[in-house]
């Protein structure tokens, strides 16, 4: 077990593509930690240069106190689970997972022995002579699971681990995997572009963009405090209002109305800021009624999430949405009026929070 | 010893760069140790030989007497040599319609016409027809050549016998014919096969709506089927057009004669380099050969690459 | 309805006069084997073991069938070995001007053919004694099938995913285990069809040991055949067909395998 860290961590690739730029990053002993961000933005050669698959072309890692920057990925005492899981099509799964220990000299007998114990855990002992191309796709998941434990290594890297599940499965391996995280607690990383994977199942997380990193903390920090507008419209499943205004005095003027200054953000912004008003639908109080500080406007659209109904107001030409618990939905075409709560709107100014 | 594959890959500009990177961490000396013997064995017997082809066109090497033991420099003396010789454009002629009649509209004729009948039927007589073809194609060069001559022979053969007309020699009094009949035999599966895949990814969905448009057979042909394969048919030409001009089986069914009415240019080559001993002017026919061979494979290639 | 019979009659027409035309030329080889004095013409066979008695019998037969075994195993063995680790390093390493090198051999391979180089392939192995030497012919049948065979196999390799290889590179294993242990069982299909392609490419190549091949104990079969029917004005018809015959099953064999296990299609080759 040990603790992960980035010291101005930099990936340029010929051509000039700077993938990763100046990274520091701390990953403490035990966490298990998501990175997250759109396609694109770096996150898996991020995960990829901490293996050692991607050379850095600046800054260091250090995996439990050991600079391992210029050391080959066998070297590194960490284990990878891929996207695709990379199950050898032509061994079968003992042997899949007993692969580690064949490469460290580990005796016939001792690695299928300690094969058959991990796949016991994981509920693969029914499975150990078939090939992975029998097995489905959960199976072959844990099957990955059960050889990146064989190896008894300091961390864990995980590339997308659920995305090749479908949609009831992935909910499932969710919560097995973090239960699993907690029973081994074994340092892990793991990267997604599912910002509600993420926010599910990661102790703290990294959003990155474009190379960069925008924001780390955990869930809660980076769900109800999104450190710039970025990440504000990233994270969470019905993405946040985010509304061009200004400062006007001690109020605000939001797509022509008037709110207060959320509590957060008291005495920090002065008379004529030009700014970004946030809050989360959820965080809006919905009613049919004219109210004090409310966003009002014409109802344009209604959508049904199950429980709850997001309802799409125009607002001066403006969209915002609020989400109205079941029951109190109101018609396409009525007035409407949505309070932001005071204690969970947020105010940006040039992009980061104020 | 042609067999045409895919062109290298244009240089992928991945933005990640992870398809690029060395997955097995070879590295790069390790790499050229890989690929050095095979390196090896194709610059001395096929580069080396290419760019001695050159040279020694320009020579007047002979495979005995003086011109053995100190070849000259001619320079293009031989290429003009063999540019003004009949025999050459005999030969060039006989491979014109060699090429023409057995691969661009025997080959291609007949192996389109299979895959067109057998398109949609599964079963024994589609296997059976393909079976056939194909064996054709894959029995060794010299037991099919001989088993036309069996086949044409004059008095005792079966084609005679079958027609009622003993005596008819083909192989003396239409040698050209009787190659160029053989050689579609010979060729028609590599045409049928690769029509056949060609036709079977013609989505289904727009036969149908020709069908349903009240269009014939020949009409869905010439509108749908033909602007879909129509770069498998150029390629199909180009290949086969190579293979067949650079075709030496010709030699085993009739050894060019008679009188070399059936000299097509490979059993040119072979006639002047090794029976006459005149290497310096056969290399210069194989010069030709060479040249006519690049242009038919740069076309291709080109062709490929447009079509990526 | 009448168009419908018209069609089928039609359909029925042609397919045997297909039928016919490629079976006529086949039927000699499977009766005249089994006929005694055979003629050029077909006939029903009187089903006789002696003509493979007489092949048996014939000094250079079976020896040249051996030594077709030899060559072509020999240059299977080598192509495939030298092209999948060719094959393998250009797939996976940006090597200084591997396109150009890959773009290079794929022309080579298609315009250097037998015919336009059988003059300095015969002067090149006068010069270094490789005339008259099996294994001579070997390097040289293999340095011309290489090209194509490198480019069919780097398709394979291509379409490998390299999670596999850094996978196993991440559990610590070295480059070479991972090539033993990773690489070459997830190519074997590749590897077969090489090797299957190489073996009918040489098997049934005349040109080559004709020129290169002078000593009759070394000729592989094709060469043989030919001699039968030259050799002495009237051929020996019962010992050509029974020969041929003989010199063919293989052949048939691999394909039979090949159709079974594979699918008789087009590899690398013509795909799009």
């Amino acid at each position: 077990m040990a603790a992960i860290e980035l010291r101005g961590l930099s990936k340029v690739y010929p051509g000039g593509v700077r993938a990763l730029d100046a990274l520091d990053l701390v990953i403490p002993d035990g966490e298990f930690f998501a990175l997250l961000g759109p396609s694109g933005c770096g996150k898996t050669t991020l995960l990829r240069t901490i293996a050692g698959l991607e050379s850095a072309t600046g800054g260091s890692v250090l995996i439990g106190g050991r600079d391992v920057t210029g050391t080959q990925p066998g070297g590194r005492d960490v284990a990878m689970v891929f996207q695709d899981y990379a199950l050898f099509p032509h061994m079968d799964v003992t042997d899949n997972i007993a692969y580690p220990l064949r490469i460290k000299k580990v005796a016939k007998g001792a690695r299928r022995a300690k094969a058959a114990e991990v796949a016991a855990r994981l509920g693969l002992d029914h499975l150990m002579d078939r090939r992975p191309g029998q097995l489905s796709g959960g199976q072959q998941q844990r099957v990955a699971l059960a050889r990146v434990m064989a190896t008894q290594a300091q961390a864990y890297l995980f590339d997308e681990p659920l995305s090749n599940l479908d949609a009831r499965l992935r909910l499932e391996a969710r919560t097995f995997l973090k239960k699993l995280q907690r029973e081994l607690g074994v340092t892990t990383v793991f990267v997604t572009h599912d910002q509600a994977e993420a926010l599910a199942m990661a102790d703290r997380m990294a959003v990155m963009e474009a190379g960069h990193i925008r924001q780390i903390g955990t869930p809660a920090e980076v769900f109800q405090r999104p450190a710039n507008t970025f990440v504000a419209g990233f994270i969470g499943s019905t993405p946040m209002n985010l509304l061009d205004g200004s400062v006007r005095g001690d109020t605000l003027e939001v797509a022509g109305c008037k709110l207060p200054v959320p509590a957060a953000a008291e005495g920090r912004v002065s008379d004529g800021d030009t700014i970004v008003y946030g809050v989360r639908p959820e965080y809006m109080t919905y009613s049919a009624e004219p109210a004090e500080g409310a966003l009002s406007g014409k109802v344009a659209i209604v959508e049904n999430l199950g429980a709850s109904h997001l309802v799409t107001l125009d607002v001066a030409g403006v969209n915002v949405q609020a989400v109205v618990p079941e029951g109190g939905e109101p018609a396409v075409g009525d007035e409407g009026h949505a309070v932001p709560r005071r204690d969970r709107a947020l105010v940006y100014r040039d992009g980061a929070l104020v | 010893m042609a067999q045409a594959i895919s062109p290298p890959e244009a240089p992928k500009e991945t933005r990640t760069g992870r398809y690029s990177s060395d997955a097995a961490g070879l590295g790069k000396a390790r790499a050229g140790v890989f690929v050095a013997p095979a390196l090896l064995l194709v610059a001395a017997f096929l580069v080396f030989p290419a760019l001695w082809v050159l040279y020694l066109g320009l020579t007047n090497y002979r495979l005995t007497g003086a011109a053995a033991a100190e070849p000259e420099f001619v320079g293009l003396g031989n290429l003009l040599g063999a540019v003004a010789d009949p025999a050459f454009w005999n030969s060039t002629w006989l491979t014109v319609q060699f090429v023409l009649g057995s691969a661009v509209i025997g080959q291609v004729g007949l192996g389109f016409t299979i895959a067109w009948l057998l398109r949609d039927r599964r079963g024994p007589l589609k296997r059976l027809v393909e079976g056939l073809v194909i064996l054709a194609w894959i029995l060794p060069g010299a037991i099919v050549s001989f088993l036309w001559v069996a086949l044409l022979d004059r008095d005792g053969g079966t084609l005679n016998a079958l027609l009622g007309l003993p005596g008819f020699a083909w192989l003396l009094d239409h040698p050209m014919l009787s190659i160029i009949v053989f050689n579609t035999w010979r060729g028609t599966a590599f045409s049928m096969m690769l029509y056949g895949a060609a036709l079977s990814n013609v989505p289904p969905s727009h036969l149908e709506s020709a069908r349903l448009a009240g269009a014939s057979s020949w009409q869905q042909l010439r509108d749908v089927v033909f602007p879909h394969i129509r770069g498998h048919i150029l390629t199909n030409l180009l290949l086969i057009s190579l293979w067949t001009f650079n075709d030496f089986t010709p030699f085993l069914l009739t050894a060019g004669g008679p009188d070399g009415k059936s000299e097509v240019l490979a059993v040119h080559v072979y006639k002047v380099a090794l029976q006459s001993g005149e290497l310096g002017h056969g290399a210069a026919v194989s010069t030709i050969i060479l040249l006519i061979n690049l242009v038919v494979a740069v076309f291709y290639l080109r062709l490929l690459r447009s079509r990526r | 309805m009448t168009r419908f019979v018209l069609g089928r009659i039609g359909f029925s027409t042609l397919v045997a006069v297909l039928l016919a035309f490629f079976t006529l030329p086949l039927l000699w080889l499977v009766t005249a084997p089994f006929t005694s004095n055979p003629t050029y013409e077909v006939t029903v066979p009187d089903f006789t073991w002696d003509n493979f008695a007489a092949v048996v019998e014939h000094p250079y037969a079976l020896p040249s069938l051996w030594n077709s075994v030899v060559l072509s195993a020999g240059t299977a063995a080598l192509v495939v070995a030298f092209a999948a680790l060719a094959a393998y390093a250009l797939s996976r390493v940006r090597l200084p001007g591997r396109d150009a090198l890959l773009y290079a051999l794929l022309l080579l391979s298609s315009i250097i053919t037998g015919t336009a180089a059988m003059v300095p392939l015969f002067q090149l192995a006068v010069e270094l004694n490789l005339i008259d030497s099996q294994f001579g012919l070997i390097l040289i049948l293999t340095g011309g099938l290489l090209p194509a065979a490198i480019f069919m196999l780097k398709d394979f390799v291509d379409a490998t995913p390299q999670s596999y290889e850094e996978s196993a590179r991440v559990f610590g294993a070295s480059p070479l285990q991972i090539v033993r242990h990773v690489v070459v069982p997830l190519v074997r299909p590749g590897l077969a069809t090489i090797a299957v392609w190489a073996v009918a490419n040489v098997w049934g190549n005349f040109l080559m040991p004709y020129l290169l091949l002078s000593d009759v104990r070394k000729q592989p079969a094709a060469v043989i055949t030919y001699t039968l029917y030259t050799e002495g004005g009237q051929a020996n018809l019962s010992m050509l067909s029974t020969f041929g015959l003989l010199y063919s099953i293989p052949v048939v064999l691999m394909y039979l395998f090949v159709s079974k296990k594979y699918g008789f299609r087009f590899h690398g080759g013509i795909k799009r």
